[in-house]
Parts: structure tokens; C-alpha cells; sequence
């Protein structure tokens, strides 16, 4: 893995802080309103790593569409820096459980999709490279989507979310649907990404042992409609190993907390 | 070695030094080629020693093609290893050539010689061959007519078509007001439009322009339309976390992924479009390939009347082939499907 050099912010400026303030969310099926979050009210500091860990259903990727911008809130605010979220906005991107690159660009091309959205394609050129590189793919540049592998295409997803520089990486599940092998290494990956960049990380995964080994935090969720069980902090230096003993502890006192006491 | 026949030998001692496993493959395709020969042969034999049961001109003409082709391909059999290249395009093509000689020289024997077919409906290949040779200049303006009204009309009908279909995926308030007239003018055969067109239009020329293009149009229209709307939403989703704006959005997400569709209906909307052309060409334009047929029709004049459907079939592959380049060039990132 190369390390962020360029890429990374000056220290302390990285980052971005949010708050949830009593967010509430709504859906409407079949005419009737479903409720898939309830009064979420959290505090996220600058830099901060926090997996959002729940049940399948519980809501937890709406949550992350509310701080993308893609959805308001029916109820309650999300706060950025300072600033109520009203839509998008490149500073905080996204990464999702599929790759979801065009299909019609090339590997380069869907890297820079950000930078030629936001008209500042030209002065990116380096960056762009810069980014290729930083994920192992510089000599796929030229590569289209359907020549890749499911690990690369998340790469490719990953690096174009990098090259905009954010200061909160979403992560919607991506690492769900990899081989375990290659998901291990790209847990490490992002981990180190994070840790020379300095960007706030928002995880939503359902996989204990992925929240365990990458984030500073975990976030509990319930059952739909989705409220906060419990906020546990994880003070262990990385690189993590899965059979640490704390991690072991905290992993069985998640397992309770979301109903599953006799799991082994 | 000693029982194979000289051409073989030759075959085996020259591919020996090359490719020496495939002789057997190689002693087929010759025998192929020289059949193919044979046939050309043949019909050059049949045009020239047979007399005709009527008066049909450039007989010597046709033989001397024939027999011309005919004698390459079997020097082509025998030195089929001098030019490789060459050869190997010409060996797919070879059992065509084979057909093809041998159903010019029933024809010819069918229509000329005996005069099975009846007369004067089904003219022999020399008659047609007298067409080309006689009537080029005319041909070839009525091709040149006929391009530039299938050209002017496919464009307007398939730019308006696309834009319409742009907009209607794109924007409720014009779908509010275009869809309803959509339903109601699409489906309805341009042709129908014809008599109000030629009043409607200060010229036939003009009013067929807007036929062909009304026929692109709606095809164009509903696969554009529907390409927009099926687009993934997470494309959008992807594209708005990263800054995008609306026209970013329509430009640079929604229309390339709607792309391959619109092709389904540039397409469909050519093959229609040929139709209503050649009526056109009939009924009001007095120019070009269906108004040469129509022409040809008034004077009985039915070897020309093929010669234009030949020309007409050529000029019509011609557009698609060209299409499906531009399909393949713009779509070049997909995994080649057709190949037309």
C-alpha cells in the first residue's frame, strides 16, 4: 500500500464534524408511512472513524443518505461543520456496496468523475494519477469496467470517492459483497487510507468483526425504526488483530445488545 | 504422395515448408475454388455458345466478366499460397462464389436459352448487365437523389426524436404536454400523411423529409425516452455526491447510459424510414430510386427494374452498415453483441 503523502491534509484541518440532531425518517409504502429511524441524536468528532452496526433492514443506509445529501430528513437536522446539510456536496462522498461505475468510462475516466463534475478537470490531472496509483490501479487506467475483477471495481469506486479530497468518507457497505480475501486487505487499506489522510469515516457494515477491526466507535442500532442501543469506543492501537482479547470481549457484548446472547 | 493428383502434390510440396499438418484442409479448399471456377466457366460457356431466344444485349460482355473470374479463381487454387492474405479472404467467400456462378448459370439458361420463365418479366443476367452498362449515369443520379432525401430525413427525424426523448425522460412538465400527442401521432403510419403532406409542403422534396423523418422519429423517440428512464438511479446518486449539476447529470450520466438504447431506435427507425422513401420516391418526387422503378415500370422496362432493386438493396446495407459503425465506435466500451 503507498502511502498518502500528497493526497493527505495538513493535520488538524482534516476532518469534518457532524451531529444528528433527533433525526427521524420515513418512508411511505403501499400509502402507509414506515418509520426506518427514530430520534438518532449523535455527536461525531473530526477525524473520527464510527461504524454504524445493525441488522440488515434497521435503516442504517438511510442514515447515510441523509449526510450524503441525497434524501432530507423528515424530522430533526444533520449538522456539518457548522452548517445543516441540504444536499450534496463532494466534500462528503460516498462508497457503495456496488461499485456503481459507468459503465461507458474508462477506469481513469470514472476517477475523474468528480473533478469534472465540479469543472476543475483540467488543474486535477496529476491528482488523478496520483489516486490510480494510491489504490494499485495506475496500469488499469485505460481499462473499462467489465474487464475488472469485483475487488478492482471497488478500488476503482474507492479511488474515485479519494480524489475529491473529502473530509467525511461515507462507506455503504462496500466490502460486503468482496471475497473474504480481498476484503480483508482492503479493510487494511481504507484503515491506513484514513489514518494518513485524516478524514471523519462513516461505516455502515453488519459485520461485527469488520466494525471491530477498522473503527474508533461503534454505533449500535435497533431494529427498524432504527434508534441508538449503545455507543462503544474502541481504544486499540492498528494494526487490530481479530483475536485480541478486549476485541473478543466487545464483541460478545455486541452480540447481546442485538439479541444474539447464546451465539458462540 | 504418387497417388495424389499433380495439383495436390503441388499444394502439399509448396505448404510443406509452412504449415504442414493442414494439406488435407488445403486439397478441399482448392477443390472448392476450382469449382467455383468451373462455374463461372460455365456460365461464360452458356451466355456466349447458347443463342438466345430473343434480342438481349451485352452477352459478350458477360462472358468475357465470367470467364475472367471464373479462370482467376482457378489460378487463384492452384497458387493459393502466394499471397496468404488474400487467400484467406477469398476462402470464405469461395462457396458463395460457387453458389453464385451456379445460379447465374441456371438463370441464364432459364431465361434466355429456354425461356422457362416467362418473358419479358424475368430478363436474363446480360440484360441487367446491359442496365448498369447503358443506364449508369441515370442510376447514379437517382442513387445520389435518393441518398440525400434518406439523409436530410433520417437526421431531422432522429435529432428530434432523441431530443424529444431526452425531454421526456427528462422533464414531467414536457411530458405532461408531449406524451399524449407521442400516443397519438407515433404509431400512426407516415404514409397516411402522404396527400396532406404534398398539399402541406411547398414541395414534395420537403414534405418527404418530413415523412421519413416523422417515421425515424417515433421509434427514436420511445427508445430514447425509455433508455433515460431506466437508467440505474445509483448512477445519479454517484454522480450528485461528487458535485454533480442537473446538466451534468442529463449530459453526462443520463444520455450515455441511455446510449445502446437509442441505437435499438436509430435502428428501427432507419429500416422504417426506407419504406416510406421509396414511396415517396413513387408517388411525388421525381427523383430518385423508387421514382426510377416507377419509371421503369411505365415502359415495361424490367431489367432496369431489377437493376434498381439491386442498386436500391446496395444503397439500403449501406446506411445500416454505417450505423452499426457508429454504434460500434460510440458503444465501443461494451463487449461487441452484433456484428451486422
Amino acid at each position: 500500500m503507498v502511502r498518502l503523502a500528497t493526497v493527505a491534509k495538513a493535520g488538524s484541518e482534516a476532518g469534518m464534524d457532524l451531529e444528528f440532531r433527533n433525526v427521524s425518517h420515513r418512508f411511505v409504502l403501499e400509502g402507509a408511512p414506515l418509520p426506518v429511524l427514530d430520534r438518532i441524536s449523535l455527536k461525531v468528532a473530526r477525524g473520527e472513524f464510527v461504524a454504524l452496526l445493525g441488522p440488515s433492514g434497521c435503516g442504517k443506509s438511510t442514515l447515510l443518505r441523509l449526510v450524503a445529501g441525497l434524501e432530507p430528513p423528515s424530522d430533526g437536522e444533520v449538522v456539518a461543520d457548522g452548517q445543516t446539510i441540504v444536499g450534496p456536496d463532494p466534500s462528503r462522498v460516498v462508497m457503495f456496496q456496488d461499485p456503481t461505475l459507468f459503465p461507458w468510462r474508462n477506469v481513469r475516466d470514472n476517477v475523474a468523475l468528480g473533478l469534472e463534475a465540479q469543472g476543475v478537470l483540467r488543474t486535477g490531472r496529476a491528482r488523478i494519477d496520483e489516486t490510480l496509483r494510491l489504490v494499485g490501479l495506475e496500469r488499469f487506467a485505460k481499462a473499462y469496467p467489465h474487464q475488472l475483477s469485483g475487488g478492482m471495481a471497488q478500488r476503482v469506486a474507492l479511488a474515485r470517492a479519494l480524489v475529491n479530497d473529502p473530509e467525511l468518507l461515507i462507506l455503504d457497505e462496500p466490502l460486503g459483497k468482496l471475497d473474504s480475501l480481498t476484503r480483508l486487505s482492503m479493510q487494511g487499506e481504507i484503515v491506513n487510507l484514513w489514518r494518513d489522510a485524516g478524514f471523519t469515516t462513516l461505516l455502515v457494515t453488519h459485520d461485527i468483526e469488520e466494525a471491530l477491526l477498522m473503527a474508533t466507535r461503534i454505533i449500535v442500532l435497533s431494529d427498524r425504526p432504527a434508534s441508538i442501543k449503545a455507543d462503544i469506543r474502541i481504544d486499540r492501537p492498528y494494526p487490530r488483530h481479530r483475536g485480541n482479547s478486549d476485541l473478543v470481549t466487545t464483541r460478545r457484548e455486541i452480540l447481546g445488545l442485538l439479541g444474539f446472547e447464546a451465539a458462540w | 504422395m504418387s497417388s495424389l493428383s499433380p495439383i495436390a502434390e503441388h499444394l502439399n510440396s509448396s505448404d510443406s515448408a509452412r504449415a504442414p499438418i493442414a494439406t488435407r484442409d488445403n486439397i478441399a479448399r482448392s477443390g472448392l475454388a476450382i469449382g467455383a471456377g468451373a462455374a463461372w466457366l460455365l456460365l461464360a460457356f452458356i451466355t456466349l455458345r447458347w443463342p438466345d431466344l430473343g434480342d438481349w444485349g451485352r452477352g459478350p460482355e458477360l462472358a468475357i466478366a465470367a470467364s475472367a473470374l471464373g479462370a482467376a479463381l482457378i489460378a487463384g487454387a492452384l497458387l493459393g499460397t502466394i499471397w496468404e492474405p488474400g487467400a484467406a479472404r477469398l476462402r470464405r467467400a469461395t462457396p458463395w462464389l460457387l453458389a453464385l456462378g451456379l445460379f447465374l448459370s441456371v438463370w441464364q439458361a432459364t431465361t434466355a436459352k429456354l425461356g422457362i420463365l416467362p418473358q419479358p418479366f424475368f430478363p436474363p443476367p446480360h440484360a441487367i448487365l446491359e442496365v448498369f452498362i447503358e443506364d449508369w449515369a441515370k442510376l447514379g443520379q437517382s442513387v445520389a437523389a435518393s441518398v440525400k432525401l434518406e439523409l436530410l430525413g433520417f437526421l431531422v427525424g432522429a435529432a428530434g426524436g432523441f431530443v424529444t426523448g431526452v425531454l421526456l425522460g427528462w422533464s414531467r412538465a414536457f411530458g405532461y404536454w408531449a406524451h399524449p400527442i407521442m400516443r397519438l401521432i407515433g404509431p400512426l403510419p407516415a404514409i397516411a400523411w402522404l396527400p396532406i403532406a404534398f398539399y402541406a409542403f411547398p414541395s414534395s422534396w420537403s414534405a418527404s423529409i418530413f415523412l421519413i423523418g416523422l417515421t425515424t422519429g417515433f421509434p427514436v423517440t420511445v427508445l430514447t425516452w425509455s433508455g433515460v428512464a431506466s437508467v440505474n438511479s445509483s448512477y445519479y446518486d454517484v454522480a450528485r455526491t461528487l458535485g454533480a449539476s442537473r446538466l451534468f447529470l442529463v449530459f453526462k450520466v443520463a444520455i450515455p447510459a441511455a446510449l445502446p438504447h437509442v441505437f435499438v431506435g436509430l435502428f428501427m427507425g432507419l429500416g422504417a424510414s426506407f419504406a416510406v422513401l421509396v414511396t415517396a420516391e413513387m408517388m411525388g418526387v421525381k427523383a430518385g430510386l423508387g421514382f426510377y422503378l416507377q419509371w421503369a415500370q411505365g415502359w415495361a422496362a424490367y431489367a432496369n427494374m431489377y437493376a434498381a432493386l439491386l442498386v436500391m438493396s446496395l444503397m439500403c446495407t449501406s446506411f445500416v452498415t454505417l450505423l452499426f459503425k457508429i454504434r460500434d465506435r460510440l458503444l465501443s466500451y461494451k463487449k461487441a453483441d452484433v456484428q451486422w
